[in-house]
């Protein structure tokens, strides 16, 4: 067993999905046979090799500063659940004071 | 079927710019083509509301003497995944479901200004992880030669729409393996460029550092015609290469093999491979050979690792990409109680169980205590499948294999087996890693069931033309010593026309 149920369900907490018991009891086997899987690429002896995190070499990527035309505000918040004051409304996102 | 929807894409453009046939009745053949059809193949989520409207535009600047575009009057089918103002981009998920995008994506703003009209936006697996668009939330996609299988994915829809005659051409994006495998169990032509060679600009992602969108058309002159049309640097896209497009078109036109290197990958075959895929992989290779081909075999020993890396590396950078999806700027917003709550009552709705698995995958991945072991190990083996490449190149020009070890599954099948499902994407998946060019052309039916299989050429990146010098050698010959294109053959396809 690479991982338990109690610990996909930690991830989960982590990755902000709220799954349901049913869920985390067929996610949970099917992640340890993945797991299990691809831990293979432990087998390769790679000591002293590179990490490549992108294929193409370029390293940073400078433009110059120049202003130009932004998206309108009326845009940016054309698919928002909820606007107000011509801003995102959210739900709360601090606790009520103890 | 209507002599208009049978045409070519090179045909239609050349019949549009000389006045023979005006790009609203192109457009119209093939609405009417998806009113017919699509109802079995369900390749599309989207139509067109203005796709007449955009035919127009373009007779009407034909009228006034303006310039066209290289694909004037051409439709193209949209993966949904780009971004298109005017038309919804659901990436196959719930949570972008009705999403109107505020801005255009490069690839279909050049497309638009090379005079293409974007005739619909096209099914996939949700967020483009899967191989068989079974994971889209609106229901798969059929293959054409045959309902009762998948058309491959992620972008299915695209392949379909392609292969049923929806559309003569169509935008896929390939990460693992998204735009060869569907081209090649659906018997069509699918490139994944060059890395950087097109933008990402506008497309919804899944893992950046491997997405790539690309061309699906029926002959291997289509793809390259929109595969130069949509390609090119882009300051918006930090990735794109500044470099100029490879000649593509040309080098379609001038499919030739004769003195170039070419070598076959020995650790593609042997068990999992479909035998009538192998034999047709083989009698490839003996074309290529008796074409003028110098054919050897090549040992790229790291690439048995590359399925493991991938699926350490794609989820990982899913996990993060993906967090931008929390019911607070855009999409589904579900649930009740804090901003958090939401976000996690939201995602729990809004992904399907294989962006869960993803997601959660990559997270352990990366989390601390594990990432040595996990990502930071499968980005040490893409190296050394970088390394394999380039030494391989050291020796070869092209390097050729199967593109997917079986032709397509029935529906069902793999669904609740995610390892399964992996293994279609085995042979594609290193060119992906190592940001290479690769092609998957038709290369004949299996015996076993009839369906299509493909042979996929690698090339080093930025070399993409080379590969349509293979393939329209391939396809030459093969259409010749067939007496007529693969999709010929296809007899899900006639019950199609026939209803």
């Amino acid at each position: 067993m690479s991982i338990t149920r109690d610990e996909v369900a930690h991830l989960a907490r982590l990755s902000r999905l709220a799954l349901s018991d049913e869920e985390l009891d067929h996610l949970a086997p099917q992640l340890d046979q993945i797991i299990s899987a691809v831990a293979q690429v432990q087998e390769v002896a790679a000591d002293g090799i590179p990490p490549t995190s992108h294929a193409t070499g370029l390293t940073n990527v400078f433009r110059d500063d120049e202003p130009a035309p932004c998206l309108p505000p009326a845009d940016a918040l054309s698919g928002a659940p909820a606007v107000e004051s011509q801003r995102f409304k959210v739900p709360r996102i601090l606790a009520e004071e103890p | 079927m209507d002599e208009l929807i049978m045409k070519t894409a090179a045909e239609l453009a050349a019949a549009v710019a000389s006045g023979e046939v005006s790009a609203a009745e192109v457009t119209a053949a093939h609405l009417e083509r998806i009113a017919a059809v699509d109802g079995q193949v369900r390749a599309f989520l989207h139509v067109a509301e203005d796709a007449a409207a955009q035919a127009e535009a373009i007779d009407g600047k034909r009228a006034a003497g303006e310039p066209l575009g290289p694909l004037a009057g051409v439709p193209v089918a949209v993966k949904d995944l780009f971004a298109t103002v005017g038309m919804p981009t659901t990436c196959g998920s719930k949570i972008l479901q009705g999403w109107l995008p505020p801005y255009e994506s490069t690839v279909t703003r050049r497309l638009r200004d090379a005079g293409a009209v974007l005739i619909g936006k096209t099914n996939m697996d949700e967020f483009a992880m899967g191989s068989s668009t079974e994971n889209s939330r609106f229901g798969p996609s059929r293959n054409p030669w045959d309902l009762g299988k998948v058309p491959g994915g992620s972008s299915g829809g695209s392949a379909a729409a392609v292969a049923a005659y929806e559309a003569p051409l169509a935008l896929g994006t390939d990460t693992g393996g998204s735009i060869r495998q569907p081209a090649a169990v659906c018997g069509i032509v699918g490139t994944k460029p060059t890395y950087g060679g097109s933008s990402r600009y506008g497309v919804v992602a899944f893992a950046s550092s491997l997405d790539t969108p690309g061309p699906f058309g029926r002959t291997v002159l289509d793809a390259a015609l929109l595969h130069e049309a949509m390609s090119g640097h882009d300051p918006l896209d930090s990735t794109s290469i500044d470099a100029p497009v490879p000649p593509v078109v040309e080098a379609a036109r001038h499919g030739d093999v004769a003195g170039l290197r070419i070598g076959v990958v020995t650790e593609f075959s042997g068990d999992g491979y479909q035998p009538g895929v192998m034999a047709r992989f083989t009698e490839a290779v003996e074309l290529l050979e008796s074409l003028g081909a110098k054919v050897a075999e090549v040992s790229c020993p790291h690439f048995r690792y590359a399925l493991p890396a991938y699926y350490l590396i794609a989820p990982s950078e899913a996990s993060s990409n993906l967090a931008r999806f929390d019911g607070m700027r855009y999409g589904l917003r579900a649930g009740s109680g804090s901003a958090e709550e939401v976000m996690a009552q939201t995602r729990a709705a809004g992904f399907g169980a294989e962006v869960k698995r993803r997601i959660i995958l990559g997270t352990y991945a990366l989390s601390s205590g594990y990432y040595d072991a996990y990502y930071g190990k499968a980005q040490q083996v893409r190296t050394l499948i970088i390394q394999d490449f380039d030494a391989a190149f050291g020796q070869v020009d092209v390097l050729v294999s199967p593109v997917t070890p079986t032709t397509a599954f029935r529906l069902g099948e793999r669904v609740d087996d995610p390892m399964a499902m992996y293994l279609a994407d085995l042979c594609t998946i290193p060119a992906d890693l190592a940001g290479n060019a690769a092609i998957s052309v038709p290369c004949g039916l299996a015996d076993e069931d009839g369906l299509p299989a493909g042979l996929q050429v690698m090339a080093p990146p930025l070399a993409d033309d080379r590969l349509y010098r293979v393939a329209a050698a391939v396809e030459a010959a093969f259409t010749r010593r067939w007496g007529h294109p693969l999709l010929a053959e296809a007899k899900g396809l006639k019950g199609l026309s026939s209803q």
